[in-house]
């Protein structure tokens, strides 16, 4: 019994089997050790936030995470752009028939050794198998709760012009590090994905700055697809400029070559921050003091227009929109 | 990045503004087609208009390769992955064109047909191998840059006796396309429109080299400057142009002398002999039929030619009604002049090929400067 088969979706011994050997194994914990239906646990009178991600990527293994590290990341980082701190997650899994159950293990010990570095518990699961052809593998769909102090408030609502842009780092390495993966392409140097949990840094980022108005994480469609959501939901517009947003030299030469734009590319540890201007200084100065924000810049504002643009002042010296991408980035041709 | 940030530097950037501002006419304007989509993509992206005087203005030209292909074509392309059971390798550009009904081939990948995108012409060689009892057919596209790794391709699989391999192939032209512009009523003296000089092609010219383009810069009294894809290149080839003007010199020049010839590069241009040969003609969207602007599988590889293997029905391809493509491929038009432009025509939901490719003008203006619309227009 090397893969995933159809008895482990069966609901008889091979399953119950697949859930202590795998499962339980690597996730346990007394609340999903007790087996029963759900988890229970108790949270203190506060307010909560819940937040589910379906995660499905190919290949599931690539530089700097897997499917597993990356369902934990993706889960606790949209709880942490609500200002909560993480308490929970449940995790569905649907298996294909045929899945290698030693890339299985792999995976549920990487998602275990995620959720144990961001001091959060999986209190319950389920598992489903599909035939082959059927799925990619594996899907992995997480969700969180946690729970977040009375007064903060971020929403996208709440920006107004005048407000400052921030960003906590590189642009673009998740998603070049999984297309190379993905192709086959191989650089000098390899290209590492940014996943990482972000709610320790956005916690030192509202015990500096409590009036921070938004939080996001641009993961698909990068941070132009981001700031234009923004912009869609606050009715402003965004300037941006180029010669400020840091984009490392690895990824800016892998995006060259492969005609893609590194602020369409996926980020999985990275997030975006809007305040106050007279906040801004305060608030980069405490995300350059986190690890995960070392590399942290004010990248623009926003101002009032009525066409919600976000626009940007390139490095070159002109102007020009970013744009929401149609579809997928595709490669070009010349 | 080297070699590329060097390319981008602003203070240079501004100090070629200057030199720009100073030496154009501010009596005339000047009218300069980059052939491009390379060009027009660098030159929205980086601003480099707001770096130009008002005088100095881009005519964008039909250089963009998935734009200038037409529905028919494209129509083909669904029908061999639809009904001959085909694997259709192509490069990812072309997969969200719109044919015949807004029909494009990703909607065709969705109901089911195996078309797959490739990087290059060796993975869908490798998609042939892996497949000995599918037929595989490469939607070849794409001006004389691409054209070589398809000769490779075709030559490699006769090589190898691969006999599930195929070339579907639109491998288009410059030089010829560039003459029918300006022999075109549009660009006759006293026409609608003008063109003063072209920013010559940039990775075409480093295969074809210069040399091709002097015939028409001679006949048309033309300047033609080969430019680099960069901004700085842009900017620097458009101030050789504005001197060549001011002049009334009409000579190709070359900006992009890292990369181009004169003679381009002879290896390319002999493999490309011995695999393609001319069409008499060949149907360009938004220029009609062009003589001699297209290349065929010749007779030696016919084994290997897509249209030789297999029949594609007679069909009516259509474009939808008044989309401005040709006009704007032409150069005649401007991507804002179209009535689609910005309403029902955007990149999510495209009418017409230039809102598609990045490398196509209305797609160019939709995404990075429709900010600038009101002085575009006017």
């Amino acid at each position: 019994m090397s893969t995933v088969d159809m008895t482990h979706g069966g609901g008889g011994r091979a399953m119950a089997d697949l859930i202590r050997d795998v499962f339980h194994k690597h996730l346990g914990n007394p609340i999903l050790d007790r087996g029963d239906d759900g988890g229970r646990v108790t949270v203190p009178g506060q307010r909560l936030v819940m937040s589910t991600d379906g995660h499905v990527i190919a290949p599931l293994f690539f530089p700097g995470g897997d499917i597993g590290s990356l369902s934990v990341h993706g889960t606790i980082n949209d709880l942490a752009m609500m200002g909560a701190k993480p308490l929970y997650l449940t995790a569905a899994f649907i298996l294909e028939e045929g899945f290698p159950l030693a890339d299985l293990e792999r995976v549920v010990w990487s998602m275990a050794n995620a959720a144990r570095d961001a001091d959060v518990q999986v209190i319950s699961g389920d598992t489903k198998v599909v035939e082959r052809g059927k799925g990619d593998g594996v899907f992995i769909t997480t969700t969180g709760i946690g729970v977040v102090a009375d007064g903060v408030d971020l929403s996208a609502h709440n920006v107004r012009p005048g407000h400052s842009v921030l960003v906590s780092g590189t642009m673009g390495d998740h998603g070049v590090a999984v297309l190379s993966k993905r192709e086959n392409l191989s650089f000098e140097t390899e290209i590492v994905s940014d996943s990482a949990p972000l709610h320790g840094l956005v916690s030192d980022m509202l015990a500096a700055v409590p009036d921070i108005t938004t939080l996001r994480d641009p993961t698909r469609g990068g941070l132009a697809a981001t700031l234009n959501e923004i912009a869609t939901t606050a009715g402003v517009g965004i300037t941006l400029d180029e010669a400020q947003i840091p984009v490392a030299p690895d990824v800016a030469a892998a995006c060259e070559l492969l005609g893609l734009d590194p602020l369409n590319t996926a980020n999985e540890g990275k997030l975006i921050a809007i305040c106050p201007r007279e906040d801004a200084q305060t608030l980069l100065d405490t995300m350059l003091e986190h690890p995960l924000g070392r590399n942290a810049a004010i990248i623009g504002e926003t101002i009032a227009d009525p066409a919600h643009l976000v626009q940007m002042k390139t490095a070159f010296g002109g102007t020009r929109i970013v744009d929401w991408l149609a579809g997928e980035q595709l490669p070009r041709i010349c | 990045m080297r070699y590329i940030s060097e390319f981008r530097d602003r203070a240079l950037a501004e100090k070629l503004a200057k030199g720009i501002a100073q030496e154009a006419d501010a009596a005339r304007d000047y009218h300069f087609m980059e052939f491009c989509g390379g060009h027009t993509h660098a030159i929205f992206r980086y601003g480099v208009q707001d770096l130009m005087p008002g005088n100095v203005h881009f005519v964008h030209g039909p250089g963009c390769p998935v734009c200038v292909l037409p529905v028919r074509r494209l129509d083909d392309a669904v029908e061999l992955a639809e009904k001959h059971d085909v694997i259709l390798c192509t490069y990812g550009d072309m997969m969200r064109v719109p044919g015949t009904g807004q029909r494009s081939l990703i909607r065709a990948k969705a109901d089911g047909a195996d078309i797959r995108m490739v990087y290059s012409t060796l993975d869908a060689l490798k998609v042939a191998r892996e497949n000995p009892d599918r037929q595989v057919v490469f939607f070849a596209i794409g001006f004389e840059t691409t054209t070589p790794p398809t000769a490779v391709a075709i030559r490699m699989a006769k090589a190898e006796g691969l006999t599930n391999f195929t070339v579907f192939c639109n491998h288009v032209l410059t030089p010829a396309a560039i003459a029918h512009i300006l022999d075109s009523p549009d660009f006759a003296p006293g026409g609608p429109a003008r063109i003063d000089g072209f920013l010559g092609p940039s990775h075409v010219s480093a295969v074809i080299g210069s040399q091709p383009y002097e015939a028409a810069a001679q006949k048309y009294q033309k300047p033609v400057v080969i430019a680099g894809f960069e901004p700085l290149d842009v900017m620097q080839s458009v101030l050789m142009l504005i001197r060549q003007a001011n002049a009334g010199r009409a000579e190709v020049e070359n900006q992009y002398t890292r990369v181009v010839t004169r003679e381009g590069n002879r290896k390319a241009q002999a493999l490309v002999a011995e695999v393609l040969e001319l069409r008499d003609s060949f149907e360009w969207r938004g220029l009609g039929a062009v003589p001699h602007s297209a290349l065929q599988i010749s007779d030696d590889f016919a084994a290997f030619d897509a249209e030789k293997r297999f029949t594609v029905s007679q069909k009516q391809s259509r474009e939808v009604k008044s989309c401005e493509c040709p006009a704007v491929l032409r150069g005649v038009k401007k991507p804002t002049d179209c009535k689609l432009f910005g309403t029902v025509c955007t990149p999510d939901n495209p009418m017409g090929a230039c809102m598609v490719s990045s490398e196509g003008a209305c797609a160019a203006y939709w995404s990075y400067g429709r900010q600038r619309q009101p002085e575009t227009a006017a």
